[in-house]
């Protein structure tokens, strides 16, 4: 599998009254080109931050501290900020969680199509004008002419964040970062969004790093998982796989605690405690504390990563010599 | 539904208008008229004591609106609010309005706005035991605190600590104590876990439940998360543009919904254990609330109306234990709808 993204041991650290701390630890994946990969965690597993760094968007007091990042086999962390900017807008588009943050509220959505698509195509202004109006169509938006005049302000959440979709496809990117692009719409809407999101993905063979809290989206776009804790990645691996069947015993108790439509009367299985903060780092297993299946070795040992079946997993519970000795 | 369940709440042909008006200069200049969002219309429900009802339904169906009717932020524009068997809207004076406070409390969305920075916790969870006067400063109180910390899983020396020194489902737990305080016979809770992380809902809602056991409370559940709601509803109402479209058992509407708007509602959850299955979707967006379709509000989302639904608004109808508000369910126009569980079978026999 030829990656188009590649991430290795990427470390962020945030810099507090002259101490580093550390955000994201020793994190690595790839995504495959044509593939959608869901990255989840709680708030504060240091997800949103890893989209961040991919972008060449952490502003201080967080720094990248190690570890490379490969865009097509070529390392992006360590551009000027003007030939990032050029990648960021016609190689790698982002979609964040609220539209008016990537929309301009005294522009309106036509004239911010027009001028993306023409710093990075070599278009005509009346050809931009056509690629922005068929762009809007393609989203989903009536009347995409007339609506080319309208300000953001003008369009209810759902049409924004369309709008936001054209924006982030207006020249063709081949990776998307989505974070948390459907977390502020009602579901009907959000179901309309991921459709549309995933639809337009598979027709142009987009690449997406999609960051979300919320496993039913993952379960519903995407090819791939990757579960983070803590600033690190403990578990990666097939969808279908992943969710029904969890290895690190984090993803088992977070899908446990999430409600089930079908089985109504259960009591919810709980995590004890709270995600550790970057500032009260833990030894060993980031996860230890909270684990009702932590080893002594736990305490003080980091798991590395262990293949199980099409999974990669950071827990000692997955060493084979460990599972064959048992 | 009538009287011979012990009813604590009973809700009659509520109705909340906001005038949303342009000023009177502007209607003079311009010619515009009066504006008004109909933001619950004529909704009727019961809630028996000890139990759950949740009300669900998308931004803007006026459950939020309802809540705060229902706690007496929100004065009704018609119908009536009866609570253990008192009308809500004919109390005088702050006084008369005590006894129906004091049982009746509420817990918000976001536990950061809701708890004043400035006050210890200790002095936040005091302060309905002393307006209600159900005590007096000193040692009593202070272990009433200590009392209520422990109940929810804090520590009694957490009442010295101000609310920024909490996460947000400890935020929620103080939030619960407070409204435990004062020992009230029904909690209005507003979306009490929409801004928390699944592990920690997870245990507020565990929380909840166990008070609801212990303590025989009542709960008016308002949340949009449809798998929140089956987790903790006996009984439930479906909302769409201000008006009931559908209420009964939770589990028989969750199970055989009926409206064909629940129908494409529980259809539209993304479901973390049955990935990428295939379902039909709800189209377009909800209308304005300002100027609401004619006939059934959802006639123009929906795959089975007809003129008649364009025209003529439903009225509830009973249908086993729910009552309905659709000409489709009354016309037996409704086509048959696997059940929610064949439906996980067959998609997981799919995926495999």
């Amino acid at each position: 599998m030829s990656a188009l993204l590649s991430v290795q041991g990427l470390r962020v650290e945030i810099a507090r009254r002259g101490r580093a701390m550390t955000a994201i630890d020793d994190v690595s994946f790839e995504i495959a080109a044509g593939e959608i990969l869901g990255v989840v965690g709680e708030s504060g597993a240091g997800k949103s931050v890893t989209g961040t760094a991919v972008l060449g968007l952490l502003e201080r007091p967080a720094y990248q501290a190690g570890g490379r990042i490969l865009f097509d086999g070529r390392r992006i962390d360590t551009l000027d900020d003007d030939a990032m900017r050029t990648l960021r807008g016609k190689e790698i588009a982002a979609v964040f969680q609220d539209p008016l943050t990537s929309l301009d509220p005294l522009m309106t959505i036509g004239d911010q199509l027009i001028e993306t698509i023409r710093t990075h195509l070599d278009l005509t202004p009346a050809e931009a004008v056509e690629r922005a109006a068929r762009l809007l169509a393609e989203v989903g938006i009536p009347a995409p002419r007339e609506r080319l005049a309208s300000y953001p302000h003008e369009m209810s959440g759902g049409m924004r964040q369309r709008v936001v979709l054209a924006l982030a496809f207006s020249c063709e990117p081949r990776l998307i970062i989505a974070d948390e692009p459907t977390t502020a719409l009602d579901v009907s809407i959000q179901a309309q969004i991921l459709d549309l999101l995933r639809a337009m993905c598979r027709e142009r063979g987009t690449t997406v790093m999609l960051v979300t809290h919320d496993m039913g989206v993952i379960a519903e776009v995407a090819d791939r998982v990757a579960v983070m804790y803590a600033g690190r990645l403990v578990e990666l691996g097939p969808t279908a796989g992943l969710l029904g069947e969890a290895v690190h015993p984090y993803t088992r108790g977070l899908m446990a605690s999430i409600p089930d439509m079908h089985r109504r009367d259960a009591e919810l299985a709980q995590i004890p405690g709270s995600m550790p903060r970057p500032d009260a780092p833990v030894p060993g297993c980031a996860f230890h504390p909270r684990c009702p299946r932590a080893l002594v070795r736990c305490a003080s040992e980091r798991p590395p990563t262990f293949a199980v079946g099409a999974s990669q997993v950071a827990c000692w519970l997955a060493d084979p010599v460990a599972r064959s000795a048992a | 539904m009538s009287g011979h369940k012990d009813t604590i709440l009973s809700v009659d042909r509520l109705t909340v208008r906001f005038d949303a008006s342009p000023s009177l200069i502007k209607r003079i200049v311009t010619g515009a008229g009066r504006r008004t969002v109909h933001a619950v219309e004529e909704v009727d429900f019961e809630v028996t004591r000890g139990s759950t009802f949740a009300l669900v339904g998308e931004s803007g169906c006026g459950k939020s609106t309802i809540a705060r009717t229902i706690a007496g932020i929100q004065p009704p524009s018609g119908g009536s609010v009866s609570f253990m068997g008192v009308d809500i809207a004919g109390f005088r004076t702050r006084h008369a309005a005590m006894p129906y406070r004091r049982n009746l409390q509420m817990i918000f969305q976001d536990p950061y706005a809701s708890l004043n920075p400035r006050w210890r916790v200790g002095r936040i969870i005091a302060e309905p035991i002393l307006t209600h006067r159900l005590m007096q400063r000193g040692s009593a109180l202070d272990a009433r605190v200590a009392e209520l910390l422990e109940t929810v899983g804090l520590a009694p020396g957490d009442a010295a600590k101000f609310p920024h020194q909490f996460s947000g489902g400890q935020r929620q737990r103080i939030s619960i104590a407070r409204a435990l305080a004062a020992n009230p016979a029904f909690i209005v809770c507003d979306e009490p876990t929409s801004a928390l992380d699944v592990s920690v809902q997870a245990q507020i809602l565990n929380l909840m439940k166990r008070l609801q056991r212990e303590r025989g409370l009542t709960y008016l559940l308002i949340s949009h998360n449809l798998a929140v709601v089956a987790h903790m509803a006996d009984a439930m109402g479906v909302m769409y543009l201000g008006r009931l479209v559908e209420q009964g058992d939770a589990g028989q509407i969750l199970a055989r919904p009926l409206h064909p708007y629940t129908r494409l509602l529980l259809d539209t959850v993304p479901d973390p254990r049955a990935p990428k299955r295939d379902r039909a979707r709800l189209s377009g967006e909800v209308p304005s609330p300002l100027a609401p379709p004619t006939g059934c509000a959802f006639h123009p989302r929906c795959p089975l109306a007809n003129a008649r639904c364009a025209r003529e608004r439903p009225l509830p109808l009973r249908v086993g234990a729910a009552l309905v508000a659709c000409h489709a369910v009354e016309e037996g126009r409704l086509p048959s709808r696997p059940s929610a569980n064949e439906n996980c079978l067959a998609t997981s026999g799919d995926a495999a």
